[in-house]
This record gives structure tokens, sequence and C-alpha cells, in this order.
């Protein structure tokens, strides 16, 4: 049993953590409910043994750990799956899991064959069916997952945590997990799963503790409804569906055909793409993690060279130009890695507000920059997009990921759009964020706009789209209307062809 | 109901509701400390106290040496138990006069009658930070864009040159010819630093490489041309150019008596006008945004290629202008191609020291020439080998480079960035 009493954990004069108390039954899932920053990710990293708490203790059945680091933990039986794999893509999974306890012969020659058992006898007694030798980067990511999960369970992991496991997986293959987790349980594993998923809570979890500004502000049974639980972790209530009135489709907008698009290594990552967004309508389009969705969207943006086809907006052809061009006819984007794409962690709101007009009017002047008009453009934003931050001034690093992404929206919003491309436009923020992303969105929308939304959440897919695109390993696999059921588009982006009726745009092209 | 009015009244709706989820936020405003112990804090977790930690650790480490250095020191600690305070005194005279010799080399030499001549040296220490303050700004400014401009050597030899050709090689009337000179400096730097930025734009190539490479390209390119009768002087066997016109050579500020000479102020223009590109100018913003986040500038519709090319000609001629201050202001007598004199690396140094801030690169370089001119000034007062200052230098960076090690040393609070990392956790 793991018992965490009145953790604090302070960084400077902020409480992250604020005298949490946690008890994990063996055979119990855990849950631990919250947004981005609650500090769930802090209360895990102190029993993970990265952090060190301020003040409480940690107890496994009954006796105060102290743990230095990672090793410690391993050690005591606290395993961790964390979000973002841990693995050497060019190892094999029996590599992977024996880095760093590698069983070895005497002499110091590594022990594989021990190794490979070690995988194979996991794999056996869960299910998992993972080939010891498989490479993991030819592995899928669900499979890797479940290497991540080996490795754990091959400490001896008296306590599991997963942390927001399933945002990398498909629908099937989160029912999959699921199925994995109620199997550990039954075997005496006490888990601890951290997600902002309300479905997943509800349907695995035995306890669900509920964090809010550092501390635990409820306990929930997961007979609670969805909408209980959104109002307990934002701590007000939550509109969890956007409202919105059925689409005006205008005149041409967007028109892709016959867009292919290879990589680096050559590779078709996008293949032969047909599709066509009108003005005033959102295309949402919906997929795996990594089936081309992020390819296609950087070839629209001019972000791809080796891209074949043609993309025209309102007619004109966009394929060939540079982005300076393509965002001067009127599109906006919001990419996916908004750490890495769309903003710069050191500059201030200011100047990201103004990352994509440093030259010429209305913020550039005789080649300076003219800093009032900036300053007061940011302010009118800040006030407009709810942006809560100190000031324009403050880096945007500083900023959770909801602000931060309401800023980068700002910035694409407030030029004259023809063309609205969000990318995972809710990924990584806070429930209270993504309901106002959402609306501005449909707002941008009815304002005639044509929008493509990508998502790899079928909750938003289903708040947002007017009609649903699929994507598959790079092809279009269908374009179904926004009705469409999840069972549907979970088998679509599992690479099923759906027996639902086409929609009728995509038969212009076929 | 039309649908933007009711996207309007959910989003009001939605900020008033939101209101509350601000509040807990608020009690945390109220507990930060007052304003004067925020600056506190500021200074004691910002870089301008490490630096001048560095600098004190650095002399400190100094000293030791120089004590290993000297005779009397070694000698009377080879009997310390019998009388220890010999060899304190010992060790106590070596430093302090090697310090003291370093200071009189460097700002005010006190040995010498008269304010005029005891001010000499630092008017020297001026002249010295001269090339490495305007090359200091050029290393910076291509690290502010994400560049390591290792290059500064062969863009001064070029632009050493190039200046210095102009110097000698043609008759301009006095003034024209000065500006003309230092133009083609300017254009020559610029052009060899400009080289490497559309290799790294067209080809990838790491700008690391090239730049060095370039270095021999020019160095050797140089030495050749000092043997033709290009460069050469008429009747010279070594490779050593004809001396620079009268009405090429920078004017002394002060006066014959002084070395220093119009270059200074010229760093000192440079200086301003860096300040202004970078943190005012919407091509410096360039700069900054594709040397912090290459990705999100390209997204945001910046060429990043052609602002490479831009930050490395702008760099380039930079270290070009530093290159003709050597043959227009400092060796006038003619040049060979060991003109550069380290510099075009020292500048390495003095951006880092200055933390690629115009201002901050300006008092570095001021560090490093009284570190430059008193160096040699201890060495024929006391017979300490001026590489020891070297030595300083080079452990001044090394300092720099390792903050934690500082901080432990001084006992200062931890590092501010691992702070804010742990608020973008906190306060989402």
């Amino acid at each position: 049993m793991l018992e965490l009493r009145g953790i604090t954990k302070r960084f400077g004069t902020v409480t992250a953590n604020d005298g949490i108390d946690l008890i994990v039954e063996p055979g119990q899932i855990h849950c631990l409910l919250g947004e981005n920053g609650a500090g769930k990710s802090t209360l895990m990293n102190i029993l993970y043994g990265l952090y060190h708490a301020d003040e409480g203790e940690i107890l496994l059945d009954g006796v105060s750990q102290k743990f230095a680091g990672p090793g410690d933990a391993m050690k005591a039986g606290i395993g961790m799956v964390h979000q973002h794999f841990m693995l050497v893509p060019v190892f094999t999974v029996a590599q992977n899991v024996m880095l760093g306890h590698e069983p070895t012969h005497p002499g110091g020659r590594l022990d594989m064959a021990a190794a490979r058992d070690l995988v194979r006898r996991i794999s056996n007694q869960f299910g998992f069916g993972v080939d010891p030798d498989a490479l993991i980067e030819d592995l899928p990511v669900g499979i890797q997952q479940r290497v991540e999960i080996i490795k754990a369970l091959s400490r001896d992991a008296q306590v599991l945590v997963f942390d927001e496991p399933t945002a990398v997986l498909t629908p099937q293959e989160t029912d999959e997990l699921i199925a994995i987790m109620r199997r550990l349980k039954a075997e005496g594993t006490g888990i601890v799963f951290i997600t902002h998923k309300l479905r997943e809570v509800r349907e695995v979890a035995d306890t669900i503790s509920v964090m809010r500004h550092g501390q635990i502000v409820g306990q929930a049974s997961p007979t609670a409804s969805s909408s209980e639980l959104a109002n307990l972790m934002v701590g007000r209530p939550v509109e969890l569906t956007v409202k919105k009135n059925a689409p005006a489709p205008g005149d041409a907008g967007l028109q892709v055909s016959a867009l292919t698009v290879t990589d680096e290594r050559g590779h078709r990552v996008v293949d032969d793409v047909n599709f066509q967004v009108r003005g005033g309508e959102i295309l949402a389009i919906a997929g795996v993690q990594g089936n081309g969705q992020s390819e296609l969207m950087e070839a629209i943006m001019g972000l791809r060279s080796a891209s074949h086809g043609s993309v025209t907006l309102d007619g004109k052809e966009l394929l060939g130009s540079s982005v300076r061009q393509i965002l001067d006819a009127g599109v906006g984007y919001v990419p996916e890695d908004r750490h890495v794409d769309a903003m710069v962690a050191e500059f201030s709101l200011m100047e990201n507000m103004m990352l994509d007009r440093s030259v010429g009017l209305p913020f550039v002047k005789y080649g300076t920059v003219r800093q009032p008009v900036v300053d007061q453009f940011t302010r009118e934003r800040m006030a407009e997009f709810d942006v809560r931050a100190v000031g324009p001034h403050i880096p945007i690093g500083r900023l959770s990921g909801g602000n931060q992404q309401k800023v980068v929206l700002a910035r694409e919003l407030s030029r004259d759009l023809r063309l609205f491309i969000a990318a995972q436009p809710t990924r990584g923020i806070d429930v209270g964020s993504i309901e106002f992303v959402h609306q501005r969105i449909v707002r941008t929308r009815d304002a005639g706009v044509a929008v493509v939304v990508v998502s790899t959440e079928l909750d938003e897919i289903a708040a947002l789209a007017d009609r649903i695109l699929v994507m598959y390993q790079g092809r279009v696999i269908g374009i179904v209307p926004a009705n469409t059921s999840r069972e549907d588009l979970g088998l679509m982006m599992a690479g099923v062809t759906p027996t639902t009726k086409e929609d009728p745009h995509v038969q212009q092209f076929n | 109901m039309s649908s933007n009015l009711t996207s309007d009244t959910t989003r009001s709706a939605s900020t008033e509701q939101q209101a509350p989820t601000n509040s807990p936020s608020q009690p945390q405003a109220k507990t930060t400390p007052g304003k004067w112990r925020t600056v506190l804090r500021e200074i004691s977790n910002g870089n301008t106290i490490i630096n001048i930690f560095s600098v004190i650790i650095a002399l400190a480490a100094g000293a030791i040496l120089i004590g290993l250095t000297d005779e009397e020191v070694r000698e009377s600690f080879g009997y310390f138990f019998a009388r220890p305070t010999d060899a304190l005194r010992a060790f106590w005279d070596a430093v302090a006069g090697a310090y003291s010799a370093l200071f009189q080399g460097a700002i005010y030499n006190f040995g010498r009658p008269g304010f005029l001549n005891g001010i000499k040296p630092l008017t020297d220490t001026l002249t010295y930070a001269t090339p490495l303050i305007t090359a200091g700004l050029g290393v910076g400014l291509a690290f502010r864009s994400g560049l390591f401009n290792i290059g500064g050597r062969g863009q001064m030899l070029i632009a050493a040159g190039c200046a210095g050709w102009i110097g000698f090689g043609i008759q301009l009337p006095w003034g024209i010819h000065m500006i003309v000179a230092v133009v083609a400096g300017i254009a020559g730097g610029a052009l060899w630093g400009g080289l490497a930025g559309l290799l790294k734009a067209r080809s990838g190539a790491h700008e690391v490489i090239t730049t060095i490479m370039l270095n021999y390209v020019a160095f050797y390119l140089l030495s050749y041309l000092l043997r033709t009768p290009l460069l050469q002087a008429p009747g010279q066997s070594n490779s050593k150019s004809a001396p620079t016109a009268e009405t090429a050579v920078l004017p002394s500020l002060l006066g014959e008596r002084y070395t220093l000479h119009f270059g200074f102020i010229l760093a000192i223009l440079a200086t301003i006008g860096a300040a202004w590109l970078i943190s005012r100018s919407s091509l410096g913003f360039r700069f900054r945004a594709v040397g912090e986040n290459p990705h999100a500038a390209r997204v945001a519709g910046i060429n990043v290629g052609k602002t490479y090319v831009m930050a490395m000609l702008v760099s380039g001629g930079l270290l070009g202008l530093a290159g003709s201050f050597q043959v227009l202001g400092t060796t006038t007598s003619g040049f060979t191609p060991g003109i550069d004199a380290g510099i075009g690396f020292d500048a390495i140094t003095v951006a880092l020291l200055g933390r690629s801030r115009p201002w901050g690169i300006f008092a570095a370089g001021l560090l490093f020439g009284a570190f430059k001119s008193g160096g040699f000034a201890m060495q024929a007062a006391q017979g300490i080998p001026a590489d020891i200052v070297v030595v300083i230098q080079a452990l001044i960076v090394l300092l720099i480079a390792a903050p934690p090690l500082v901080r432990a040393i001084f006992r200062l609070p931890h590092d501010g960035s691992k702070l804010t990392d742990s608020k973008k956790v906190a306060t989402a």
C-alpha cells in the first residue's frame, strides 16, 4: 500500500503541492484528475524521486521512504509510464527493458537470453504480445507503451504510475490499455492513473481524486457524471459542448487536389490527398497521431518543399509559394507543436504578437519596431482573448499552456483571413481555455472563413466538425458527416474503409 | 438567434465565471517580497552578479598561480612550518606586487610624474579595448542570431587586407581616404562572414566548420598576397605591407603622446548601433527570433536562410571594422599575416563575458583591454609571465559557463530559471 502524507512542494513563492494526502491500495486504480498545471506532475515527480518534498512523507506499507532519485523509487517498487516514452528507438524491446539493470554473464558480457526471457514471461503473463527482438522504432505507439509497462514490471513494480497514457493512442488502443490496466489490477498492482479525460476516468477508476491549484479538492466516485467531474476540476460550471449553428458554406475556399508529400527519407507521408473546404465551414481532420496530418498541414503552409499536386485558396495556387506569401494570402495557422513552431518562449507577449509581421506596417516603420503600437495592440488582444498575464512585457514561456495558446490564436486571428488552420488547438491546455478556443474557432467559421481543424481527440472532432476527414497512413480513408458514430470513426482511424455513405463533396474528385 | 450573438453571450458569461478562478493567484501576488527585495533577488539571481564573482574568483586563482611562479614564494614555502610568516609575506608581496603592476599598467601609473603621464595606461587600455569591443559585438550579434562565428580571425584578416590596400595603395585626400579604407574593411569582413552565412543557408553547412576553415583560407590568402606586389612593400623580403598612408590613419584622440585613436569613438558608435539593431530594429527582431527559435520564425514567415546570411554579413562587417582598426589605428607601419593578433578569438570570450549584450560587451571589452595593457606592464615590472593574464581570462569564461559553481562558492540563491520553470507548472 502506498500512502502520501501531507506532501507540500514549493518553488520559490509558488506552492505547487499543498498538503496532499493520497492512498493507493494494491489492486486498485486511483485516478488523479486535474487540469494542466494543477500539480499532478509535480506530485508524481516527488513520488518518483525526481523532486524532493518540502514537507510530508511517502510511506510504502507503512514504512517511510526517502528517495534520492528515480533509482530508489524503482527499487522500492514504484514504476512510471511516462507520457513521452523513455525508450531508445534503435534498441530492441529486450535491450530497452534491460537498460539500467542489465543481466550479465561473468566477465561483464550481456546476458541477452535472460533479458529476452524476462520480456517474454511478462508479455505472456499479461497478454501483451510483444516480441522481445523487435526494434522500438518499428513498433506502433500503443506497443511502445506496453514496452514501458514491461520495463516497470520487470523491476517488480508494486505501484504503477501512468502519466496521461492515452494522449497518443487510438480509441481502440485506449480500450486495450484499459483492459491491460484491469488485468494489472487483478494481479494486485496498485495503479495511479493521471489524466484529464473524463470518459476514461469514469470507465476505469475505483477512486477519483481531483486536484486543483496544488490541492486535492475532492474525491469522487466513478459514478459521478462528466460535468460533475469537470466542475470539480475547474472549480466552476463548464460547458462541455460548443454551441454552434448549422454551417452556411459559401464560396470555393480551400481546394486540395492530388497532394503528395515525401519526407526526408523518401517515404510518402501524404499520399494523393483530395478535399475541399468552403468558406464558413469546419472540416475536422481526424486520425491517430503520425498518419500524415501534420505533414499535410505543413505542405499547405509551404513548410514542406517535397510536395506535389495542387493547393488552391479562392482559386489561387498556393503550392510552391513561400510561407510569407501564403500567410499574406490570408491564411492563419495554429501549429500543433506550440512550443516549437508557434512561439518563441524567451520572447515577450509583444514580440510574439508581432512574430509574423516583422516587416513593414503596422508594427515596423523605417526599419524600427514601433513599440507603442505593438504594446497597445498586445494589450487589446490580451483583453479580447482573455489572456491572463502580468503584462505584455513578460516572456510567453512563463504563461500556462492555455494562455500561451490564446496568444497564438490572437495573433493568427488578427489578420484578414480566408483560411484558418488549427492543428491540435487544445493540446495541453486547461478545460476553461478549451471552451474559449472552441468558441473562437466557431466564430471564425461564422465570419465566413474556411476552417480546418486537425485533432486526435474525438471529443474535439465531435464538438467542432461540420464534416470529418479521417486520415490513415497518409491517405484519406474517408470524408464523413459530423454525426458519424465514434465506433465508425475509430475503425476508420485504424484503417478500415467506412461503410457509411460518403460525403457528397468527396465525389467531385473521385 | 444569430450565431455571433450566441458565442458573444457565452463568452461574456464565461469570463464572468472565470473571474473567481483567478483569485487563488492573488494571495501569491501579496506574498511576493517587497520591491527592494525583488530587485535584490533579481540581481543575485541575475547574470551580472555571476560575472562579477567570476572575475573575483579568477583573480583569486590567478593570485595562487602568481605565487607559484614566484621564486621567493616557493623558497619560503620550503620552510613553511618553521616560519610561516615568511611564506605568507612573500606570497602577499608577490601577489600584491603583481596586481598593483597590473593596475598601474592598465589604469593609472602612480610612478610617473604628473597626471598626464600617470593616466597613459588608461588610454592604452582603451586602445586595446577598441578592436576587442568591435569584434566582440560582431561575435555577440551572431550569438544572438543562433550562430557561432568562430571566423573572426579570417574576417579580420580579409578586412585588414582590404583596408590596408586602400590605406597605402591609392591616394585620396585626408578624411575621405580614411572613410573609404574603413568601409573597404567592413565590406571585406562582411563578405567573408556572409560567405559562411550563404553556405549555411544554401547547403546547411555548419557555420562553426565553415568559419574555421575560412580562417585558414584567409590566413594563407593574405600570406600569399603579402608576397606579391599587390600587398608587399617594395624592397621588402618579408611578408609585410607598406605603411598606411598618413591620409588614411585614424587620427589620435588625445594628441601624439597617447595611442588612443578615433577608432574608439567608432567602437562607441558601433555599440550604440548594435544596441539599436538588436533591441529596436525589425532586422534585429528577426535575428533574435531566428536565434531563439528558428522553427517558430520559419512558421511565422521569416526567411531563416536569408536571416542567417544577413546576420553573418553584419557580424562579419563588425569584425571587419575591428580589422580596419588594426591597420589604420594600431599598427600603421605596415602589416603581416598576424595582424589580427588573436582578437578574432578573444572576441568570443568578450562576447560570452558580455552575455552577447552590446553594453555588456563594451564593458567586457574594456576589462580585457585592461588585462592586455596591464599584463605587459606586469611582466615588465615584476617578471611575472603575461600569460597568467590569459589564464585569468580563460578562468573567467570557464566560471561564467558554470554558474552553479559560482553560486555554490558564494552561497547565492538558486538559479532563477528553475524558478520560472516551476512557475510554469504551478500557475496554470
